[in-house]
């Protein structure tokens, strides 16, 4: 019914097409035998229902129309396997217009048979065309005078000219041409109504035409006089003019006292700003500075800022205007110049300032004052090779200021990256033969303001350097089954660690793996030279200097203690102390720092060590070689007494130093030391001995009591009906999606269902049509059977009555 | 290009002469030839002639163009009254034993391609002698396996002062059937005596390797063409028996000798999955194990896996074991190659829940106690360790938590678990260890101040760890910002109190 109506109308208003089936909808759903009311067992304010209503007629004949287009038709087609296929071009497409459409249509159609006949066909070129028309066609028919056709102007002689020489044949021509063009115009007369209707709509139009006529009108007026009166006032104000000048002779003078009055007024007062700071002012902001930093320090040491960092909003004001401006502090200059902020700049300055440089290498410098960050290591060292320290530190300090990231987008990777050539620089300084460790000396400044720019490329730069040097030593160990300590710039490199970060703590991302190597250093590493030994004790004082302020516990550092005191002992058995690799009780490499000569151990003058000594022992005589050894004895018991000053409140203070204690008690030859060494001997000793024993209790957190199993229900607030409580969002989420796959499933399960019943309806009619045709024609065959038997019948009668 | 062509020459010159002898026994003399460049210094010319001489006496041999049973000496069967026939064959055997001679010189080439070339040639004539042997079988009618053609590749396989791991290696193909594998195990029980003395234990490490590779693959089939009368009429459990009998006899005779302590640890290391299982009496070990676990140190450590299979299933009673075990810890086990074998047993051991509780409590203190000299990457796996004992034996939770208690009690000294006096102490040093400069140490010790969960911890993932890959670990972590030293640098040793300040010097 809806439909008939819909084709009716089509014809002349097609917008109102969805009008009837609306209409039948709300027909539908007005009848009372259609709709199935889904009772709701309480009513609920506020809540919004979609389902309250139902209408299993529609929707049952909606998804038996959806699966005779689909379904049924799969069905139908289940064992064709031919498949239409439409390989017109850009049939589908609705990206390319219908004209380029034709184009390329044509232009296929043109390769398709460009190939396959020209071969052959010599004479059949292309078709000459014009206008459309083929040449050949053209020629052939030269001269017919087409009338019907549209060029009868130019091709054919005009009706005046018929009309002289022919005596007006052409009216009639012309009569007839123009009746046939009306004809294909209007094929059929119009009716009266559809006249009138169109006499209407012309009226209409033309109605609108006018009233968009006035409109324009009225507001180019408009326009006109706002733009008079904008002039009209330019005017206005230019004739008063023109009259005031007279005037102005008139006015009298202003007053001096007034005008000193007004300049007073408008002249810029004085702000009130901040006072200078006195010195005292300016060391206690410092020291509260340093105590805040002191206090972080501190946090981070115990580990306690890993949750706090984490779980932090940040705080948004609800005024936020999130446009990513954030007044940190007042920035509007003062008066008083605030040295704090560009602190950087001044410390760098300060840096380069003390430096006395002659007037002569200055020049050598000061010809170039811009320098770019060089791009690669070659350039760098070149750059800086041959000057003198204080030449390099000014090279440096322009460099840094020359491509401040502030001035520059990519001045920041830039920098960065001279970060990692000046600690490639400084590794290069420490490997040469004659380490230049005074230039390192002076190089750590620069290295450090430009880490303070830069915490994450010196993070990693430092990262990159340990983690070779640790995969490197893996190397060998897995080669050789036994590792070298490393050379001075991985020392080195140590030690700027320490100076770079705080080593101080729980968790650092460069402190953390610095620990681990030099862990795995004191322990993996072979001890076989006296410059080993040098090197180990330096990196024992860096684990002390690592663990000055933490406090931490080195197990490491005590066993290499314990080592070296054992390898200055004379070869015996080790009683009441175990030594632990790389030192080993017994075998080679034992009595490296042994010292028998009387001489020379009275000669002993406690000196420090040079650190080039680790690349090139250049003391060959004997005297010197016991002499650095009874530096590294001393030295050893001082980091033993230091150790111990550390370890002091551990509480297996005692049972840590245990071997240590014993082996200096019992072991060493106190009486045969000069006496020098005797003191750094009982300092240490004395160290060891004094602290007290003491154990504080342990007392471990009692358990939670296991609470019983309760039958009382569990009682939850219900903040939010309708959804389900309780669980995290990730909980939650996975709770509503298990929900939505079993609905889908479920929906699958029934659609499959209904397809099937659908399928078996089909089959059922299907058979049911065949049987009963089959029916018919046998009802038709067993008719005309019995006619004819009829008839045969009665043949027989008829002869046998004859 | 002229060496080429020499090279050519010289195998065509070589490929002719076989094809002569073969040809015609007229031409038998050509043999000479052969076996002169067999002998000869040039090692293209051996490796020409090796190869000629394995297709010529293998022809030989299918044909049956050598004297079958006894030898008699050449003058003799020369000499004797005999057909030219058998004349023929006798003098061509003698050709075949100077051939075998010769490859078995071979096998103390230098070059290894030549040595190769001298083992695959005698392992075919192996082949080939076995399916058409030359003495005959005792029981008529079975087929012998060839021993001495064996023997010879035995005793080039055990040279006496060369590294012959690579021939070894080689050799582990013919290893896979069975009964190669059972005659050269044979062969080599026979030949021990004589190789221990002669030579050192390069040798008997390579030796003990080859045993390892074969015993790996127990499975007795006889794949090979040379099925000997022995495994004739035997059922395969019969067989696996014998063979098994053959392997443990070898082993035996080898463990008689006395080893020194590298090769005493390479056999202790292997002992519980390559050797053990294959023996028929496993039990036979005992002797061998419980001396090498009174040694002490490392050996004992490795003793330890052997003497646990023949304790949990051939019962074996150790008295004294858990007193032994007890001594066994001393600093050094943090540090030892084999940590990870070590403490996996020493877990095992203690998972019983029926131990008492001083013996438990005397493991966990000496432990701890030395863990005060372990490297992190073994704190890091004995911290869970002594969880896991807590978790067990909940009688030792006293060590945790004892609220007045005395000064530490235990006695390190003493050696009977029974009188260390550890559960009246207190385990102070994880309480030192919470303040370990590593991090994930200092947290894992920091668990025994609570109360510790019901599930144990998994240690088969801590047990292997070692020192690089914790680093690694570390370094590969993604900083989220990098807190900074925010006291000013003054110099590479310009820090307030600077220890190097104190005793370096920058010269």
């Amino acid at each position: 019914m809806g439909k008939a109506a819909k084709r009716k109308r089509k014809v002349s208003v097609p917008s109102t097409a969805k009008g009837p089936v609306k209409s039948a909808m709300a027909m539908v759903k007005s009848n009372p035998f259609e709709v199935k009311v889904n009772r709701q067992k309480f009513n609920i304010l506020g809540r919004k229902t979609k389902n309250d209503v139902g209408l299993p007629g529609v929707s049952r004949s909606k998804a038996i129309k959806k699966r005779t287009q689909t379904l049924l038709k799969e069905y139908k087609e289940r064992e064709k396997t031919n498949v239409f296929k439409d390989k017109r071009f850009g049939e589908y497409n609705t990206k390319i217009s219908p004209e380029e459409k034709m184009i390329r249509r044509f232009t296929l159609e043109r390769q398709k048979n460009y190939g396959k006949k020209n071969i052959y066909n010599l004479n059949e070129d292309e078709e000459l065309t014009h206008y459309g028309q083929s040449l050949a066609e053209i020629e052939k028919m030269n001269d017919i005078i087409d009338s019907d056709s549209d060029t009868e102007e130019r091709g054919t002689l005009s009706a005046e000219l018929t009309a002289a020489h022919f005596g007006g044949g052409g009216g009639l021509l012309r009569k007839k041409a123009s009746s046939g063009q009306q004809d294909e115009e209007e094929e059929k007369p119009k009716s009266r109504k559809e006249l009138i209707e169109e006499m209407i709509t012309k009226s209409k139009q033309e109605k609108q035409e006018r009233q968009t006529q006035r409109e324009s009108a009225l507001e180019l007026t408009e326009k006109l006089d706002n733009d008079w009166k904008e002039i009209q006032t330019l005017i206005a104000r230019k004739t008063p003019k023109s009259e005031k000048k007279d005037k102005e002779v008139e006015k009298p003078k202003p007053d001096e006292y007034d005008m000193i009055v007004r300049e007073l007024g408008f002249e810029m007062k004085a702000k009130p700003s901040e006072r200078m700071k006195t010195e005292e002012e300016l060391a206690k902001e410092e020291q509260a500075r340093l105590q805040k930093l002191e206090a972080d320090r501190l946090r981070r040491m115990h580990g306690l800022d890993e949750q706090a960092n984490k779980k932090k909003p940040s705080h948004v004001s609800a005024d936020d205007l999130a446009d990513g401006f954030i007044l940190d502090k007042d920035d509007r200059r003062l008066l008083s110049y605030k040295v704090r902020r560009i602190g950087l700049e001044v410390t760098s300055v300060k840096a380069s300032s003390p430096t006395s440089c002659s007037k002569q290498d200055f020049c050598l410098v000061s010809f170039c004052f811009y320098f770019l960050v060089p791009e690669s290591y070659e350039t760098f060292k070149s750059l800086l090779a041959g000057r003198t320290i204080e030449q390099q530190l000014i090279i440096l300090d322009r460099i840094q200021k020359c491509n401040h990231p502030s001035l520059a987008v990519g001045n920041k990777a830039k920098l960065e990256k001279l970060f990692g050539f000046l600690l490639e620089y400084i590794g290069e300084l420490a490997t040469l033969d004659l380490p230049e460790l005074r230039t390192i000396d002076k190089l750590v400044l620069p290295l450090y303001n430009l880490c303070q720019m830069f915490p994450e490329a010196a993070s990693d730069s430092i990262k990159f350097i340990l983690r070779d040097a640790a995969h490197d030593m893996e190397e060998l160990i897995e080669v050789k089954g036994r590792a070298t300590l490393p050379g001075l710039d991985m020392l080195i490199y140590l030690k700027i660690t320490s100076l770079l970060f705080p080593t101080s703590d729980f968790m650092h991302p460069v402190v953390t793996p610095a620990f681990m190597y030099m862990s795995q250093l004191l322990t993996k590493c072979r001890i076989t030279t006296l410059q080993d030994v040098i090197k180990g004790l330096f990196i024992c004082c860096l684990f002390l200097e690592y663990v000055s302020l933490s406090k931490r516990f080195v197990p490491e550092l005590i066993n290499f203690l314990l080592g070296v005191l054992h390898i200055s002992l004379p070869k015996k058995r080790a009683q009441g102390y175990t030594v632990v690799h790389p030192f080993s009780p017994v075998g080679k490499n034992l009595e490296l720092l042994l010292v028998c000569d009387k001489k020379d151990l009275e000669s002993w003058q406690k000196q420090n060590l040079p650190l080039s000594i680790v690349t090139r022992l250049k003391e060959t005589s004997r005297t010197e070689m016991n002499h650095i050894r009874l530096s590294c004895l001393a030295l050893c018991f001082d980091l033993i007494k230091k150790c111990a000053a550390l370890y002091e409140s551990l509480p297996s203070f005692h049972e840590i130093m245990h071997p240590v204690r014993v082996l200096l008690t019992q072991h060493v030859p106190v009486n045969e030391y000069p006496e020098k060494m005797q003191e750094w001997y009982h300092s240490a000793l004395k160290e060891l001995e004094n602290k007290v024993k003491q154990y504080t209790p342990l007392i471990s957190e009692k358990k939670k009591p296991v609470p019983l199993k309760q039958y009382t229900p569990k009682i939850v607030k219900v903040l939010e009906f309708g959804r389900k409580q309780g669980g995290s969002k990730k909980e939650q989420e996975r709770k509503q999606l298990i929900q939505r796959h079993k609905r889908e499933l479920k929906g699958a399960i029934r659609e499959i269902r209904k397809d099937n019943q659908f399928l078996a309806r089909m089959q059922l009619s299907e058979i049911m049509e065949r049987d009963s045709a089959r029916k018919r024609k046998v009802k038709e065959l067993l008719g005309s059977l019995s006619a004819q038997e009829g008839e045969w019948k009665a043949m027989k009668r008829k002869r046998g009555k004859n | 290009a002229a060496l080429h062509a020499g090279s050519m020459a010289r195998a065509a010159a070589v490929a002719d002469c076989v094809q002569a002898v073969l040809g015609s026994r007229a031409s038998a003399n050509r043999v000479f030839e052969l076996l002169e460049l067999l002998g000869g210094e040039d090692e293209e010319d051996a490796a020409c002639a090796a190869r000629a001489c394995g297709r010529l006496f293998g022809a030989l041999l299918q044909r049956g163009e050598l004297l079958a049973g006894p030898l008699p000496a050449e003058e003799a069967c020369l000499a004797g009254s005999g057909s030219a026939e058998d004349k023929y064959k006798a003098w061509m055997r003698h050709r075949y034993q100077e051939c075998v001679a010769g490859l078995a010189e071979l096998m103390g080439h230098g070059s290894f391609r030549l040595k190769e070339l001298a083992l695959c040639t005698l392992m075919r004539f192996v082949e080939l002698e076995a399916k058409h042997p030359l003495v005959a079988a005792e029981p008529q009618g079975s087929r012998t396996f060839p021993r001495e053609r064996l023997k010879v590749v035995v005793d080039g396989l055990l040279p006496i002062n060369e590294d012959a791991s690579l021939l070894i290696s080689r050799f582990q193909e013919y290893m896979e059937y069975d009964d190669v594998r059972y005659f050269v195990i044979k062969a080599v029980t026979g030949s021990i005596a004589q190789v221990m003395q002669k030579t050192k234990e390069v040798t008997l490490l390579l030796l003990g390797r080859v045993w390892i590779n074969c015993s790996e693959t127990p499975i007795l089939c006889v794949k090979w063409g040379g099925t000997g009368s022995v495994w004739k009429g035997l059922g395969s459990k019969r067989e696996e028996c014998a063979h098994k009998q053959a392997f443990e006899k070898m082993w035996l005779s080898f463990l008689k000798h006395k080893l020194p302590a590298g090769l005493y640890k390479k056999v202790l290391v292997i002992m519980h999955d390559s050797i053990l299982p294959y023996m028929n009496e496993p039990t036979l070990m005992i002797d061998f194990l419980t001396v090498a676990y009174g040694i002490g140190g490392a050996i004992s450590l490795l003793a330890l896996n052997g003497l646990f299979i023949l304790i949990h299933q051939h019962n074996l009673e150790y008295p004294d074991f858990y007193k032994k075990l007890y001594s066994l810890l001393d600093p050094s086990i943090y540090h030892v190659k084999y940590r990870a074998r070590f403490f996996h047993l020493t877990d095992l051991f203690l998972s019983s829940s029926h131990l008492p509780a001083y013996l438990v409590a005397a493991f966990i203190k000496r432990l701890s106690r030395l863990a005060l000299t372990a490297p992190p990457e073994a704190l890091l796996m004995i911290i869970p360790f002594i969880c896991n004992l807590f978790r067990r034996h909940p009688a030792c939770s006293v060590l945790v938590h004892r609220p007045n208690g005395p000064a530490d009690p235990y006695i390190m000294e003493e050696e009977q678990p029974s009188q260390s006096r550890a559960l009246e102490s207190s385990l102070w040093e994880i309480q030192t260890l919470q303040n370990h400069y590593h991090p994930d140490v200092a947290k894992a010790a920091a668990v025994l101040n609570h109360s510790l969960s019901e599930i144990e911890d998994d240690l088969s993932g801590l047990l292997e760890l070692s020192a690089y890959e914790l680093f690694d670990k570390e370094v590969k972590k993604k900083a989220i910002d990098v807190p900074l030293e925010f006291e000013q640098v003054r110099g590479l040793f310009g820090k307030k109190n600077d220890i190097f300040a104190e005793h370096f010097t920058l010269d």
